[in-house]
């Protein structure tokens, strides 16, 4: 079973790879991946570097190119296929049907894994991309464990999963809320909710995030504020107001994993390319300490409670829930 | 330009739904999609009853084409599927690319819905070579982006190979969740959940804490606040847009049809409600009118 963590900048790469991740993913600077933030990401020359890096530590460097391709500037997809391909890196990671395409015919050797943004939630629309060479997928956090257990068992193809980090509850790749408000999107801009339409304002102590001038929550003075992603607002419903599709918390499967690993799951997501190099180096830490006595006594795990503490510390609004994967949750 | 009626994106009732196909017969929708497209467990109508109503609505002279769920989790979904897959008569709606999979499978032509991820000329060329001939684009898009896309050389040699069509009328599908969203608004969970949808005929309405609307909740599918209505914009779609999708609507929809209809060449403009939006097809916010 593999830890595979974020990493948004080369401090941060470092410190996965120091705290036991057995591979890291990336993005290029650019909108061909989903993390597009300013600051963010590789350049060639970091790219070259990371890949450099990880290799002399025995690991592996997977490259996200899994924003959806424009008409018109098509071709800069492909040169980040090129771009990560030169560079040495050991897994591309895509959604988008051309480019997945393309990648399999220009590099057939080069590993792909089919990205979380491609939306595949069942064995019909996996065996719709084997046509491109996949080897692995990368399935959605709307499953349930039931569900994933059921593909587990019906496919032979190699299953990621989301362990850790800020929870999609929407089936990915296949969510425009953030554009409807912004006219930006993951699958077009690489980015949802994104920080340039984000604003707050204080009223008298009660403190108001707007997305694009559409008010998405308001605080009282000892409420924890968080960052308006459009799916964790509070909103109203008839005479309600509430977290009408999800409360500001993060995905934690670590009670999970000894049924994870059960499955044979083959590699376990960290998400958070946006976080700083402490952040990834804390979760790195616990995730390894985990995946290690899984795999060293399956049947005599138990979740340490100071993994969950840290884990708690790092999380929205320090919650944490097992998302889709519980039933009760959907 | 042809006008296609949608899936009725809501959980109506079995009498309800009955009656609206009896009228759509009689009207002037030329091409009519038909199916439960959000969630399995709405079962009023079954298989069977979409089927006596798609030879019901050919007969009328309509083309008729059933269309599939978007988001399939659970292999008795998929066993379901397999069945309009295997109608041996109607063209289907692939609205995730499960569906795409087994009809391409079978060598049998499909319609790409919205919620198929194509983006591109090439992704689009592809799709066609698996048997695409009609192309929904993703709600998202704009008529520019539309434009881009079919004006690339490697579409102008296949553009007789398939038709676009676009969602041009109602409340946007935006996404789709493993969590129920109307059940949870009534507290349930979804396993509990009573199809209580069928109590909100046109979803429950969702706004922020100063009175916006925000998004519509369908079971699983949040929708867009605003009603999107393209009503205004025909007159620029000649070129690109073969077809104009009007979602079911609870009331007014034949009205709609006349509207558009008479609108084809821009001579009879419709002043839109408060709560009406166009921003997707002219490239701004989804949400914004321009």
């Amino acid at each position: 079973m593999e830890l595979l963590c974020p990493a948004g900048s080369m401090p941060a790469l470092k410190a996965a790879i120091e705290h036991g991740a057995d591979a890291v993913y990336i993005g290029l600077k650019d909108d061909t991946n989903a993390r597009h933030f300013a600051g963010l990401n590789f350049d060639e020359a970091r790219l070259k570097e990371a890949a450099r890096f990880v290799h002399q530590h025995g690991k592996k460097l997977h490259v996200a190119i899994n924003t959806f391709a424009h008409p018109d500037n098509y071709q800069r997809w492909r040169q980040a296929v090129d771009m990560a391909a030169n560079a040495g890196a050991d897994v591309l990671i895509l959604a988008d049907i051309a480019v997945l395409a393309y990648a399999a015919e220009r590099y057939p050797k080069l590993e792909r894994h089919l990205s979380v943004q491609a939306s595949a939630t069942n064995v019909a629309a996996i065996n719709f991309y084997r046509q491109f060479g996949i080897s692995r997928v990368v399935l959605p956090r709307v499953l349930s464990m039931q569900q994933v257990r059921a593909i587990a068992r019906s496919s032979d193809i190699d299953l990621e999963v989301f362990a850790f980090g800020s929870l999609c509850i929407m089936a990915e790749g296949r969510c425009y809320l953030s554009s409807y408000m912004t006219g930006q999107s993951p699958n077009t801009a690489g980015a949802c909710s994104p920080a340039a339409f984000v604003n707050w304002q204080d009223n008298d102590g009660t403190l108001e995030s707007r997305l694009n001038g559409i008010l998405i929550d308001r605080f009282a003075p000892n409420e924890t504020a968080g960052y308006p992603t459009l799916c964790k607002g509070r909103f109203s419903v008839g005479d309600d107001t509430y977290h009408v599709l999800e409360e500001p918390t993060s995905l934690n499967t670590l009670d999970l994993l000894p049924q994870l690993y059960a499955e044979g799951i083959k590699s376990l997501k960290i998400e958070g390319r946006q976080r700083s190099p402490a952040y990834v180096a804390q979760i790195t830490k616990v995730w390894r300490a985990a995946i290690d006595a899984v795999q060293s006594a399956p049947d005599h795990f138990k979740v340490q409670p100071q993994w969950q503490q840290v884990l708690a510390g790092l999380s929205e609004g320090s919650q944490t829930t097992l998302g889709a994967y519980h039933r009760k949750w959907k | 330009m042809q006008f296609s009626l949608g899936p009725v994106l809501y959980f109506w009732p079995k009498a309800q739904m009955l009656q609206f196909y009896r009228e759509v017969a009689d009207s002037d929708f030329d091409i009519v999609y038909l199916g439960e497209t959000v969630c399995s467990k709405r079962r009023e109508l079954k298989y069977e009853d979409y089927l006596a109503l798609a030879l019901m609505l050919r007969e009328a002279g309509k083309q008729v084409v059933l269309s599939s769920m978007t988001l399939y989790e659970a292999p008795g979904e998929l066993r379901e599927l397999r069945k309009y897959v295997d109608n041996g008569e109607f063209l289907v709606e692939a609205n995730d690319v499960g569906a795409i999979s087994m009809l391409q499978e079978q060598g049998l032509p499909f319609v790409a819905g919205a919620a198929i991820n194509c983006y591109n000329q090439h992704t689009l060329r592809r799709l066609v070579s698996m048997g695409l001939t009609r192309w929904v684009m993703p709600v998202e898009l704009s008529g520019q982006w539309l434009n881009d896309v079919l004006n690339q050389s490697i579409i102008s040699d296949i553009r007789d190979c398939f038709s676009t069509e676009i969602f041009a009328l109602g409340h946007l599908p935006l996404a789709w969740s493993g969590r129920c969203f109307t059940a949870r608004s009534e507290n349930r969970s979804k396993d509990q959940c009573e199809l209580c949808c069928i109590k909100y005929p046109a979803g429950r309405e969702v706004s922020s804490q100063d009175g916006t609307q925000v998004f519509v909740l369908n079971g699983i599918q949040t929708q867009s606040g605003y009603r999107y209505n393209l009503v205004n914009q025909l007159n620029t779609m000649h070129n690109t847009v073969d077809i104009v999708r009007l979602s079911p609507q609870l009331t007014g929809t034949f009205d709609w049809l006349a509207k558009f209809k008479a609108n084809l060449d821009g001579s009879a403009p419709q002043q839109l409600s408060a709560s009406d939006s166009n921003g997707y097809w002219l490239q701004l916010a989804g949400m914004a009118t321009g």
